[in-house]
């Protein structure tokens, strides 16, 4: 009887260490402690209750329930800020102590709130045919498909971690290293975590990303780090909502509603990377969440999220930013990396004002390339074109700068930029890629936005 | 019968429909019936649904609160297929008698087969709030968690599962009370029997539990059959007891021989038999208002031989209590004749004469 509780527990202290194999029964001598626990609870019945309990052993289990439950007052539903891990984690703590009564109820009220709740279900199933036999593992039911078990296993345990394990308060992410002003907010993604983070551009202290709330997602049946067309993997890089999608245009599977984003960008096209249809989207009505892994690509959250979420999207110019893990930078190390990175970008603005085309080139790196020009194109080009000019005025305005994710050094930087000379005026949205060689930032890439 | 092939029946899901002697306190607790309810029981058993319906309502129709008639009339719409109604009749009476289990057990099987599981889960664990030692609601209230557990499997891992979950049957209890006619092997409860014969918990002393049905056997032919004989006393059962019938105690001795003389009596009184009717009682028994015995006797020869067309008397489980020489023996007596039927409260005391044992005084309420 005993034995079962480990199992849960399994699941449990196994997200603590991480180790995530599949936990083995442990069988305990089960009968003698339960038989006390029965006689404690009902010490002050007669005995004819308590030959009942050591003559039946499965009754004796239902009533050492029943009578438990009887003086433990209802347990209230807690309401997570952002989903039911609170919840969750209560469940499995009360599991973890061997209260699978008020695991039960929790359980119940959890699924009152989602009855979709696939989870949950599958925890309920647990905790009741828990009441009936010893049960050897996470999702009992003989002949559960294992495959789908496996799923609703991965849920709990990123679930569970990522309740456990909040982003630093005083740490930011890497790759917001600046947004412009009117971004109100951005997101980033972890895939490696399956949780999406939702920062809001905190203009009162200096742009500083502060930490909003953070999301289970789905990602790609076949993880990150998207490549091509149909390879159901979730791309990895910089990107922003460019449209929403309403419900009413929408199919059931994306929920209540779709924001697409700008997959592939021109880093992805520069690498070869291709597909589309990269979205972030809500959940079919049959279920409350999806798998970690279960989209063909898209990042998708439940409706209530999806809505929550919505609230902060700004089409056009929500950055999103998906990476395998983030990196996280103290609030000192992300104002140098900013400050450093502000001051490649200007120096290269007051190089391109000085007309001198050799000072300009030094932004660039060899491997630079435009859509249609090779740096040896752009060179010629500059050198000709800066020849009639006899003044240049370069503004950058609504400058963002996101570190791409991924092995390489390389950042996203966009701007209005507002450009006068002598005999052209233009504006402008410029996207540029910097990326570190030796030890210095060049550019690698520059366009319209 | 092993320990083992006791036991796996209980974890087994499938269940017939059977019948389940009465928990302690109905005995008590139901009302006086008549006896025209063996024939509702009867025409039940034959599957005369409408017939027996016919006669529950006439018999109701005098005794509207009668536990025992409402209770066959929800086991015959059961029957009948008519779950809304036998949900309408056992929900009623668990209302009016909250202190018995089997309307509300029965009303859990119905719900389950509605697949109302929550419900069921409700029912059966006020029958077990209200008899805590109700096996077979125990059993039904683990089918019922077992399918609530199936249910919510279905639900988190999509499973088409129509058919999977159809395999238990919960356990319908048939008789609100036991009773047994003449000649009537008693269905006798296999519940209590089973728990008694599954000493699980190693070395312990086993109290059993259900007092009327273990107090002791009526006929011959029930003490013979498999049942083991329990006792209400204390009783050691060992880890290993694959026993499948114990040895009577002592003392059952002669409460046995009592119930063998309070079956005769009814026997006799059934046929009519003045003779042997008579015999039954001892040459000093207390006549009624102690009036002399002679008009006594004329009187019940009267009554029984003088008696146009069928009697029959039958009785539930009794109660038998052995002082030295002396016996109270308590049951619940249905008398059924034409134009007349009555269900009373008897209590008989025997005293020892010889190897005899004779009714001494005879008392209903």
């Amino acid at each position: 009887m005993l034995g079962r509780k480990f199992i849960l527990l399994g699941l449990a202290s196994c997200l603590a260490s991480g180790v995530l194999a599949k936990p083995s029964a442990i069988h305990l001598p089960a009968k003698k402690p339960l038989v006390q626990a029965v006689e404690k609870s009902n010490s002050k019945k007669s005995n004819l209750v308590k030959a009942a309990t050591v003559a039946v052993p499965f009754a004796a289990v239902t009533t050492a329930k029943l009578a438990s439950a009887t003086p433990v007052s209802r347990l209230p539903a807690t309401v997570s800020d952002s989903g039911p891990e609170a919840q969750l984690v209560t469940i499995f703590k009360e599991i973890e102590a061997n209260r699978l009564n008020n695991a039960l109820q929790l359980t119940e009220a959890l699924l009152r709130q989602h009855p979709n709740y696939r989870l949950a279900n599958l925890i309920k199933g647990d905790l009741l045919l828990a009441r009936r036999q010893d049960i050897q593992t996470f999702g009992a039911m003989s002949g559960a498909p294992a495959e789908k078990v496996a799923d609703l296993r991965a849920e709990a345990i990123v679930r569970l971690r990522g309740y456990r394990e909040k982003p630093e308060t005083n740490n930011v992410p890497r790759y917001l290293l600046q947004m412009q002003p009117d971004q109100r907010h951005a997101i980033v993604v972890d895939t490696k975590r399956s949780r999406l983070y939702l920062y809001e551009n905190d203009l009162t202290n200096g742009g500083r990303p502060r930490f909003v709330a953070d999301y289970y997602v789905t990602q790609g049946k076949l993880g990150a780090e998207k490549l091509s067309e149909g390879d159901k993997k979730t791309p990895i890089g910089v990107y922003h909502v460019t449209s929403s999608v309403p419900r009413q245009k929408l199919a059931d599977l994306y929920g209540s509603g779709a924001f697409p984003i700008n997959y592939p960008n021109e880093w992805d096209k520069r690498q070869g990377r291709n597909g589309s249809g990269i979205w972030l989207h809500g959940t079919p009505s049959n279920t409350f969440a999806r798998p970690p892994k279960a989209s063909e690509g898209c990042v998708v959250l439940t409706n209530q999220d999806l809505d929550a979420v919505a609230k902060s999207l700004q089409v056009g110019l929500t950055p999103v930013i998906i990476s395998n893990s983030v990196e996280w930078l103290s609030f000192d190390d992300w104002a140098k990396e900013r400050s450093e990175l502000n001051k490649s970008i200007d120096t290269w603005r007051t190089d391109w004002e000085s007309r001198d085309t050799e000072r300009l080139l030094k932004h660039y790196s060899k491997r630079f390339k435009t859509s249609d020009q090779s740096l040896e194109q752009f060179a010629a080009q500059k050198k000709q074109v800066n020849a009639s000019k006899e003044w240049i005025k370069v503004k950058t305005d609504n400058l963002s700068v996101f570190r791409n994710p991924g092995k390489e050094e390389v950042v996203v930087v966009t701007f209005d930029q507002d450009y006068r000379s002598n005999n052209l005026n233009n504006l402008m949205k410029k996207r540029q890629y910097w990326l570190r060689e030796d030890g210095k930032w060049k550019i690698i890439y520059e366009g319209n936005a | 019968m092993t320990f083992k092939s006791l036991q796996q029946p209980r974890f087994k899901q499938l269940k017939t429909l059977r019948a389940i002697a009465i928990g302690l306190a109905i005995g008590f607790a139901a009302p006086a019936f008549a006896d025209n309810l063996p024939e509702v029981q009867r025409l039940i058993k034959q599957g005369q649904y409408p017939q027996a319906l016919e006669k529950v309502d006439a018999y109701l129709s005098n005794k509207p609160k009668d536990a025992q008639g409402r209770f066959l009339k929800g086991l015959i719409y059961t029957e009948m297929n008519k779950p809304a109604e036998a949900i309408a009749v056992f929900t009623k009476l668990t209302e009016d008698y909250p202190e018995l289990p089997e309307p509300y057990n029965n009303l859990a099987v119905l719900y389950a087969q509605q697949k109302q599981y929550d419900k069921a889960r409700t029912a059966l664990e006020m029958a077990i709030r209200t008899h805590p030692s109700y096996a077979i609601a125990y059993e039904n209230l683990g089918d019922v968690y077992a399918k609530m557990a199936s249910q919510a499997y279905d639900k988190a891992l999509q499973l088409d599962n129509a058919n999977a979950t159809t395999q238990n049957k919960l356990a319908l209890i048939r008789d609100l009370i036991t009773t047994s006619g003449k000649g009537n092997v008693k269905p006798t409860a296999t519940a209590p029997a089973t728990t008694a014969a599954s000493p699980a918990v190693a070395a312990k002393p086993v109290t059993t539990t259900v007092a009327p049905t273990a107090s002791t056997v009526t006929s011959a032919q029930a003490s013979a059959s498999t049942t083991p004989a329990k006792v209400a006393e204390a009783k050691p059962a060992t880890a290993v007891a694959p026993t499948p019938t114990p040895a009577p105690a002592k003392a059952d001795g002669a409460s046995e021989d009592v119930a063998k003389v309070i079956a005769a009596w009814a026997n006799a009184w059934s046929r009519k038999d003045v003779k042997s009717y008579l015999a039954a009682y001892a040459s000093d028994f207390n006549t009624p208002k102690g009036m002399p015995r002679k008009a006594w006797e004329a009187e019940r020869e009267d009554r029984i031989a003088g008696k146009p067309g069928k009697i029959s008397v039958t009785y539930d489980e009794p109660q038998i209590s052995i002082n030295g020489d002396t016996a109270t023996a308590k049951f619940r007596q249905l008398y059924k004749a034409p134009g007349l039927t009555s269900s009373t409260t008897k209590t008989l005391v025997l005293v020892r004469s010889g190897s005899k044992w004779l009714i001494k005084e005879e008392n209903s309420r």
